[in-house]
This record gives C-alpha cells, structure tokens and sequence, in this order.
C-alpha cells in the first residue's frame, strides 16, 4: 500500500534527506521517499498497517530532525 | 516582500534589527574613544547575536538531545559561540547574521520555485455546474455522473471530459494538450477536463467521471513524478552523510594536533578550526541538485510534457540513440494518394474512375483514393468486390478493374513490377490504365523533430514498425532514416532496443501506446506520445507528451540537458569553494568572514544558477 503525505515547514534539503534515511529505517516501512521540493512524503506500507497507529511514530521520527515539520493528514 | 510567509517576515524582521544593533557595535567599537564603548560594543554584538539567531541555539540544544550531533545548528552555534570566547565578537554576531540571511535566501528561493511549479501544475477544476430541471448548481467535479449536463462559463476550467451539447466558444488546452493555438468548439466537439473555457457559455455532456478523466490523470502522473530521484541527488545525500563528520573530525584534529608541535598555541588553531566548522554544512550542495532537477521538470511542463522526475532528465541528456515506432509516432497511419501514373489517360481522369469504383468501399486505401478526389457523383453499376484482390464496377460508362498485383496477373495485364509500397493497379475498358501510389502520411515536423535530435548529438535514428517493408522503405526515407526494421511484432522491438542497449547505446524510444510499454519500460528513457490516453503506455513511460507532435522531444532533450548541466555545475562550483576554504584555513589564510560567505554564498549563487533551468528558449 502506497500513501503520500504532505509535509508542512519543511524547510531544509539536508534535513529532509535525513528524515527519509531515518523513516526508511523503521521497520514498519517499506519504502519511504521524501521529495523536499514538492514537501511530499510517499510511504509504501505492508497492506494490513495501520496508518492510525504508523503516523504519530512517523512524525517522532520527522520531528527529531526538524521540530517545527509536521505531517498533513488529508 | 509581500509574497513572504509569516515565518519568513518574522525572520527577516529579526534579522533587520539585529543587523542594526550589529552597525551600533561598529560604531561603539571604532569611532567612541572612552574605556566603556569596547564592553559596551561587546554587549551589543551578543544582543545582535542572540537576537537574530536565538532559534538556531534552540535548534542545536534540542537536536543534540535527540543524538543529531553533527547538526548544522550546533556547528554554527559552536562556532560563533567560539569566537566569542576568543573575544572576537564581531566576527561571532557577523557570522550568524549572514548565516541566518543565507537561510532566508533559500527558503525564498524554494518558496518561490515550489510555487512557480505549482502554478504551471494548477489544472484542478474547482467546480463543477450541473444542470437539474434547468437549474445550474454548484457541485464538487468529483460528484459528477457520466450522462449529467454541466454548464461551463466563460474563464472557468472544463471540469470532466464530454461533449459539447450546446453552445459555441474557443477552449484553451495548452495546459492539457501543450497545443497553444485555442481550439474552436462547436456541439458535438469534444472538450478534455482542465482545458479552460475562453469565449463562450458552453453546455456540455459528461463523459467520464472526475478520476477517470484527463485532468485527474495528468495531476496523479505529476504528483508521483517527483520521485524518481537522480542518481546525481542520491549521489549528494550520501556525500552529506559524510561530509559534515569528516569536516568536524578534521576540525577537532587541527584544533588539538598542530598545538603540540606548535607551542601550545591552542589559541591561533582553534581559530582556524572554527572555520572548518563554519563551512561544514553541506546545505548548497544539497539543496542545489533537487532544486535545478525540479525546476528543469517545471519548464518540461511548461512545454507540453511531464517528465517523471530527475532521473527521467539525468537519463533523457545521456542519450544518444532514438527508437522510434512508425505509425502513430512518426506517420499518422493514414494512408494518402501519392502518385498517380498512366500512359493512356489523364491521370485526375484515372483516379476519379478508380475513386468511383471504390466510392462504396470502407477500406482505408479505398477511403484515401476517394478522399484524393474530393467530390463524389458516379454512376456506379456492376459493383463486384474481388475479396484479397480488388474491386471490379461500371463508372459513367467504363469498365474499371482495380486492386493489387495479383488481380493484374489473374487477369492477364501487365504492369511495372518496380513499384514500392502500396500500389493499387488499375484497367479500363480491358487495357491496362495505370496505377496509384498510396503512401502513410508522415507526420509534420517529423523530420524537423530527428534533425533536431541528431543536431543535439542523439545521432542515430531507428525506426521499427510491425508493417511490411513496402510500407515502412518510403516513410523512412522520407524521414531521413537510414536504419529501420520492418514486420516487427511487439516482443521484436524489445529485443531491438535491447541489442542496441547491449552495445552501449542509451536508447530513447518513442511510442504512441497500444501495444509499446513493454519497450517503453525496457528503453532508457520511454516516451510515451499523443496525452494520457493509454494507461500502460504512461506507467511505463518516462516522459510523456501531451502534445501529438514529435518537436517537444528536442525540447525535452534540450532542457534535460541544461539542467544536468547546471546541476553538476553548482555541485562542482560549491565543492570547489568549500575545499579551497578548507585547505586555506589550515594554513590560517580565511577570515571566518570569508568562510561564512563560502557557505552561504555558495549556496546563494547555487540556488540562483538553479532556478535558470526553469527557462528555456522556445524553438518552432
């Protein structure tokens, strides 16, 4: 299952290399690509995931490397 | 100024006034003669200091908490923090006043080029009016049923694809289709989702839902594009990974190593040391490889096409070959009268008389005679159809006969055997008359399109096709193709452009769908042709064209080839700088003022460099 988000104030390149390296080493993550120009985050999930739960984790990971960047639920 | 965010002003506000305490300082510092102004010259560079750059400290603090060590936070706090304990408080408050400008600069930057793009990729309909008992009401596109009438006004977007049912106007599709010339609608004309109604009040019929429309598929494929990453980005993200340890280590070492064989001057290498740590952030670099990859995408949008992602441009100005598929992608797969050659009668006379014969016919080679002739009016009697020969009638009077080689032969005449491609012989009144070449259009600016390409350097050009040979000889060279291969069947071109990219050639093929993804998948760039039409044709594809005209390739090439450029450019240029900086610092030539500007500078000019990929020169 693929899911993309967007991300608010992400506003370094360097830091969102960094938050993808540490999103992809979750192990409840497949795949994990963040695009710093388009602010996206697209995550490829084993099917039966509950995102509910998967999200906040995410964004501890995000939040370590830049506090202020917070994941857009649609 | 006005366009900046909240975040943005507030930055720039505090970085204002902090420069202004910072000009007081200077002045305290140099022009007042009393024993008060230096401390008090101190005190106002620790206020410009934390003023404009209090939040980089917070930053630095919370992410050493969460074990980001090598931040770019913590260097910069660090090192200004340095320089204040070694008393040199203009340098420590000058260099966090330019590093906190040089972020303001970035996020501008990006701010302004993430929102240039978006622009060029604002197709989203906003709304939708649906006529109910005559009614029109405000609906979501997404609540639109295939069969509803929608009313669209003039300036609003076509919100799902249909057809026109009343009303006449002129329709701006650049946006959909890349074609700048707006087309003129009338009822029955069909009109594409995203494409905006310029002139008049249209009434128009949906024929699809909004996520099966065009508008919704254009938005999905660009939405996902971004990310296939260039290897040259993947490439920076790694070096960053180890960039900044490798400076900080390197710092550390000229700080505590030198001194020892040097006297113990802790002093003079930490000062050196400080500027390792001021130039160690890798951000220009980085952040100039996706920044130029992007915009290059956005002036790809600009001309009609979506490139998926910096990968598709990386390999798009690597290559050096073109595969083309013939019908659809360089001839229109209509066939047209080419030739009409007889010895015994006027040639309109002989086609006019083989166009009678056929009037009735559907066939497409049946179609193009006539359509050569324009008018109709025969009398037509004894209509015979010959099943796999020809055909056999009474025109105004005559006997024609009229179809391949076979029924010439079966019926004793004889005819020139030297004729290539698709020939329709023909006898009048029991002689035999003459013959018709019929030929597949080419499509226009085909061969301008290959010029263009091999002028660029992608030197040869291969045309395949799974048409006979007869067919695929005089549209080859017509084109200028010496290289083609015909009767192939789909898995034959995968085949072919896999022996091509066997013997080291990257390969750009171009399709106009059906039966090509496979080869569109295996190519190093697919170009998928002619819109969003077929679903496998665009997931396969790396480029697709909006527009149905084989120029935007060059284009395509063009601009893919100037943003790599760039690219490599800035990284080249930053990293240049940067090391200059570094291997100058250890012998004490740099000022941390010139180290900060190597930082932020670099990243400054790199940003600008970047954004040019955004332009390119138009070409017709």
């Amino acid at each position: 299952m693929r899911k993309t988000y967007e991300l608010e104030e992400l506003d370094c390149a360097n830091c969102a290399a960094k938050m993808e390296a540490a999103v992809n080493k979750m192990p409840e993550i497949t795949k994990c690509t963040i695009t710093f120009m388009t602010s996206r985050m697209a995550i490829t999930v084993p099917d039966n995931t509950d995102l509910d739960a998967l999200l906040p984790k995410i964004q501890k990971e995000i939040s370590k490397v830049e506090p202020d960047t917070r994941i857009v639920v649609k | 100024m006005k366009n900046l965010t909240k975040k943005q002003k507030s930055l720039l506000t505090r970085i204002l006034v902090s420069a202004a305490l910072f000009a007081a300082a200077v002045v305290l510092e140099h022009a007042v003669k009393a024993a008060w102004s230096e401390w008090a010259a101190a005190g106002f560079f620790i206020a410009a200091w934390a003023l404009c750059g209090y939040d980089v400290v917070v930053k630095a603090v919370t992410n050493i908490g969460h074990g980001q060590i090598f931040d770019e936070h913590f260097l910069m706090t660090l090192a200004t923090v340095g320089a204040f304990c070694l008393m040199d408080f203009a340098e420590g408050a000058g260099v966090m006043l330019f590093f906190q400008v040089g972020e303001l600069f970035q996020n501008i930057a990006v701010d302004r080029s993430r929102k240039s793009v978006a622009a060029l990729m604002d197709l989203r309909p906003d709304v939708a009016w649906v006529i109910k008992d005559g009614e029109a009401l405000e609906c979501d596109p997404e609540d639109v049923v295939v069969g509803d009438l929608l009313r669209v006004l003039p300036g609003e977007r076509i919100p799902v694809d249909g057809v026109v049912v009343s009303g006449c106007s002129s329709v701006d599709t650049s946006k959909i289709t890349g074609e700048s010339v707006p087309a003129d609608l009338g009822p029955g004309g069909k009109v594409l989702s995203g494409c905006i109604n310029i002139t008049g009040e249209l009434t128009i019929r949906a024929e699809s839902a909004y996520a099966e429309s065009t508008v919704a598929r254009i938005l999905e494929l660009m939405d996902s594009a971004n990310e296939g990453k260039s290897t040259m980005e993947s490439l920076m993200t790694r070096f960053a990974r180890y960039y900044t340890p490798c400076v900080v280590i390197g710092a550390v070492l000229l700080a505590l190593v030198p001194p020892l064989f040097d006297g113990m001057t802790f002093t003079k290498w930490i000062v050196r040391a400080l500027n390792f740590l001021v130039v160690s952030c890798p951000c220009a670099m980085v952040i100039s490889v996706p920044l130029s990859f992007f915009s290059g995408m956005g002036a790809v949008s600009k001309a009609g096409m979506i490139a998926k992602g910096g990968i598709a441009l990386e390999n798009l100005a690597k290559a050096n070959t073109v595969v083309l598929d013939k019908t659809g992608t360089l001839t229109t797969g209509r066939f047209a009268v080419a030739q009409v050659q007889s010895n015994i009668m006027d040639k309109k006379e002989l086609l006019a008389l083989v166009a009678g014969a056929e009037s009735k016919s559907n066939h497409p080679i049946a179609r193009a005679i006539v359509d050569a002739v324009g008018k109709e009016g025969w009398q037509v009697t004894d209509l015979q159809e010959l099943p796999g020969k020809g055909i056999a009638a009474t025109v105004n009077g005559r006997k024609v006969l009229a179809g391949n080689s076979r029924l010439m032969e079966e019926q004793g005449f004889s005819y020139p055997e030297s004729l290539t491609g698709t020939v329709v012989y023909a006898a009048v009144d029991g002689e035999y008359a003459g013959c018709i070449l019929l030929e597949d259009q080419v499509k226009p600016g085909a061969a301008q399109a290959l010029q263009r390409l091999s002028a660029l350097g992608v030197r040869e050009s291969v045309m395949l096709t799974g048409d006979r040979e007869a067919a695929a000889k005089p549209a080859a060279q017509k084109l200028g193709i010496t290289k083609w291969f015909s009767g192939l069947l789909p898995q034959d071109k995968v085949r072919k452009v896999e022996q091509l990219m066997e013997g080291g050639r990257r390969v750009i093929f171009v399709g106009d769908g059906v039966n090509d993804a496979p080869v569109l998948a295996k190519a190093t760039v697919g170009v998928a042709m002619g819109g969003v039409g077929s679903d496998a044709a665009v997931e396969a594809a790396d480029l697709v064209l909006l527009k149905d005209d084989l120029k935007s390739l060059p284009t395509a090439v063009r601009i893919a080839r100037k943003t790599v450029g760039i690219a490599q450019s800035n990284i080249i240029f930053a990293l240049a700088i940067k090391l200059l900086v570094l291997g100058l610092s250890v012998f004490g030539f740099v000022t941390m003022w010139l180290s900060i500007f190597a930082d932020v500078g670099v990243a400054v000019l790199a940003i600008l460099n970047a954004t040019r990929c955004m332009y390119y020169k138009k070409e017709n």
